[in-house]
């Protein structure tokens, strides 16, 4: 599952990412109802108004109110952001497969892709963290509805930009009255998910390189 | 959502800034018909409005909405509605009778993709020309173009101080990217804000002449309902309010329009420079493309061109001074737009052969990338 298995001799990345007033470009997405944008303002709010960091959070999405493509960006800085939208991802979180086969081109050399892998079957082979958020939503959380958290949460762990404490404070200010519980559980969920993964395990890139 | 104006951090949306915005300048109506990608604004102010003590009223279409925000002009309150493109088709007719009659009023036009009713969730900025010439006849507007989230606030507010002191009708230009990007922002607090309301007569009301000419050709603008009886109508007037035929009173009328605004161009016309100290190549942007532009210029600098930007957020009337300037300083300046060319040729006008112009049209429902002003502005091989 983590992308160590291919058993290749490869390159460990000194600090995937280093923040110092470079932009870490995050983009979600499935299909509309998934509540990928929901996340995105979270993840947003999180960052920009809890952990005091420049952001810019920005969407996509069809003319569908349900069912359609969707796609949420939020890009975090040191510096005051001028392109608002994401170029090339650090983070990709798919839903889908869908997503996931039309984004993924798109991710960053390095960068991590995320997949929802209840309802991504076929898996590209890159830094990808496999959890299955629709199934642990359903089975540990008896609520399909809030995969999204599950999902916020591992992306919350393993993207180096984002700090848990402010993660949890934004997501208990936006969600509605009495739901916090379910939503805290959920987040804390898709975390644990996301501990087993080290990303310091996953090859770099899944091409190989060879100097000629 | 219940203190706006606190010095608190907050996510925010670019409608809801502009929706903070209006109300900070003391909007106190708003009539309009949700649409995408400007709901946001109507949505936020149908719950503000009545917690400050003003009206929200959705309309049965954007014809009517348009027609109640000038009525409640009249009246004396500060007045906004929202939409996009085919709603602001349907606006334009009303939006010619604010002008003529010289009532204050602010339009905000959040740009989709395409024509007709397009593509609702795409950006766009196709609406430019529309916003200066889409109602008939000779007429004088103000037009701005907003590009953050922070900019939503402060353009806002300063649309609707012009169109109080010009009492003149002013659209505000954004576009599905600003205005569903949130941004964290601290709004300004209202002791460090301008607000300009309209003057009202300094006559009793038997001596007021509603378009009687002064010194900045601004008429004093009576309250209806006050006991300032006056006619008012979108045919040309006299200064008494009543339509007329003599040549020399239409052509004093509508000169006055032009005159109003041709004197306050030097606080009509709002411009950012950035980086255009020793550039030689520049950009010519607007709106969210601006942002797009300014990632650009960064990037060409560290390429070793050195490239400038100029920001129009007064798109009309067109700053030909200012763009002259960049014009006469740069080899080549390239202007970046959401449509097939529509400031370009703005610029090209002012231009006339001085240097090289170049548009970059994108129109495909996609928001331009700062690579793709980048190519534009470095040196061909």
């Amino acid at each position: 599952m983590t992308g160590s298995e291919s058993g290749r001799e490869v390159r460990i990345p000194p600090g995937i990412y280093e923040m110092e007033d470079e932009r870490y470009e995050i983009r979600l997405s499935g299909s509309g109802g998934q509540g990928i944008i929901m996340a995105a303002i979270v993840l947003a709010e999180a960052a920009g108004v809890y952990d005091l960091k420049y952001v810019c959070q920005t969407q996509s999405y069809g003319p569908e109110a349900r069912g359609g493509t969707s796609k949420a960006e939020v890009i975090i800085s040191n510096t005051p952001i001028d392109y608002p939208k994401a170029i090339r991802p650090d983070l990709l979180l798919t839903m889908n497969q869908e997503a996931c086969d039309t984004y993924f081109h798109d991710l960053k050399t390095g960068g991590l892709l995320v997949v929802d892998s209840t309802l991504v079957r076929q898996i590209p082979p890159c830094r990808v963290a496999a959890i299955p958020f629709t199934k642990i939503a359903r089975e540990e959380i008896n609520k399909e509805m809030v995969a999204n958290m599950v999902a916020l949460g591992a992306v919350g762990e393993l993207s180096p930009v984002i700090s848990l404490k402010g993660l949890e404070q934004a997501l208990m200010a936006r969600v509605p009255r009495g739901t916090e519980d379910i939503n805290r559980r959920a987040l804390n969920a898709g975390i644990e998910a996301a501990k087993r993964f080290d990303l310091q395990d996953f090859p770099m890139t899944a091409t190989v390189e060879e100097e000629i | 959502m219940n203190t706006p104006l606190s010095e608190k951090r907050r996510l925010v949306q670019g409608n809801e800034a502009i929706a903070e915005g209006a109300l900070a300048a003391g909007c106190r109506f708003f009539a309009g018909y949700p649409i995408t990608p400007a709901s946001e604004i109507s949505e936020v102010l149908s719950s503000r409005l009545p917690q400050v003590g003003g009206s929200f009223i959705q309309m049965e279409d954007e014809i009517a909405s348009m027609g109640a925000i000038i009525g409640a002009s009249i009246a004396g309150m500060k007045a906004m509605t929202a939409t996009s493109g085919p709603g602001f088709s349907l606006m334009q007719e009303n939006l010619g009778f604010a002008c003529i009659t010289e009532t204050p009023c602010v339009v905000v036009n959040v740009m989709r993709g395409g024509g007709s009713t397009g593509l609702p969730t795409c950006p766009g900025q196709g609406d430019v020309m529309q916003a200066k010439w889409g109602t008939h006849g000779d007429h004088p507007i103000i037009v701005l173009a907003v590009s953050s989230v922070a900019d939503c606030f402060e353009i806002t507010i300063q649309a609707f101080n012009l169109s109080e002191k010009y009492r003149v009708p002013v659209v505000i230009l954004s576009d599905e990217v600003v205005s569903h990007t949130r941004e964290t922002v601290v709004f300004p607090s209202p002791w460090d804000m301008e607000i300009v309301d309209r003057t009202g007569p300094s006559v009793p009301p038997e001596w007021y002449v509603p378009y009687e000419d002064n010194s900045i050709g601004v008429p004093d603008m009576a309250t209806l309902g006050e006991g300032y009886r006056y006619h008012i109508t979108g045919l040309i007037h006299d200064e008494r309010g009543f339509p007329t035929q003599r040549p020399e009173e239409i052509e004093a009328f509508t000169g006055r329009l032009f005159r109003k605004l041709a004197q306050g161009l030097h606080e009509i016309q709002k411009i950012k420079t950035f980086m255009m100290n020793d550039a030689e190549v520049a950009v010519i942007a607007y709106g969210s493309v601006s942002r797009a532009a300014r990632s650009a210029v960064l990037e060409a600098r560290d390429r070793g061109v050195r490239a400038g930007m100029l920001q129009l957020i007064t798109l009309f009337p067109f700053p030909e001074h200012l763009v002259d300037n960049v014009l006469k300083q740069c080899s080549k300046v390239v202007v970046p737009e959401m449509n097939m060319g529509q400031i370009y040729r703005e610029v090209q006008r002012v231009n006339q052969g001085k240097t090289r112009v170049e548009k970059y049209s994108r129109i495909d429902g996609q928001f331009i990338t700062p690579d793709e002003i980048l190519g534009k502005l470095l040196p061909e091989e």
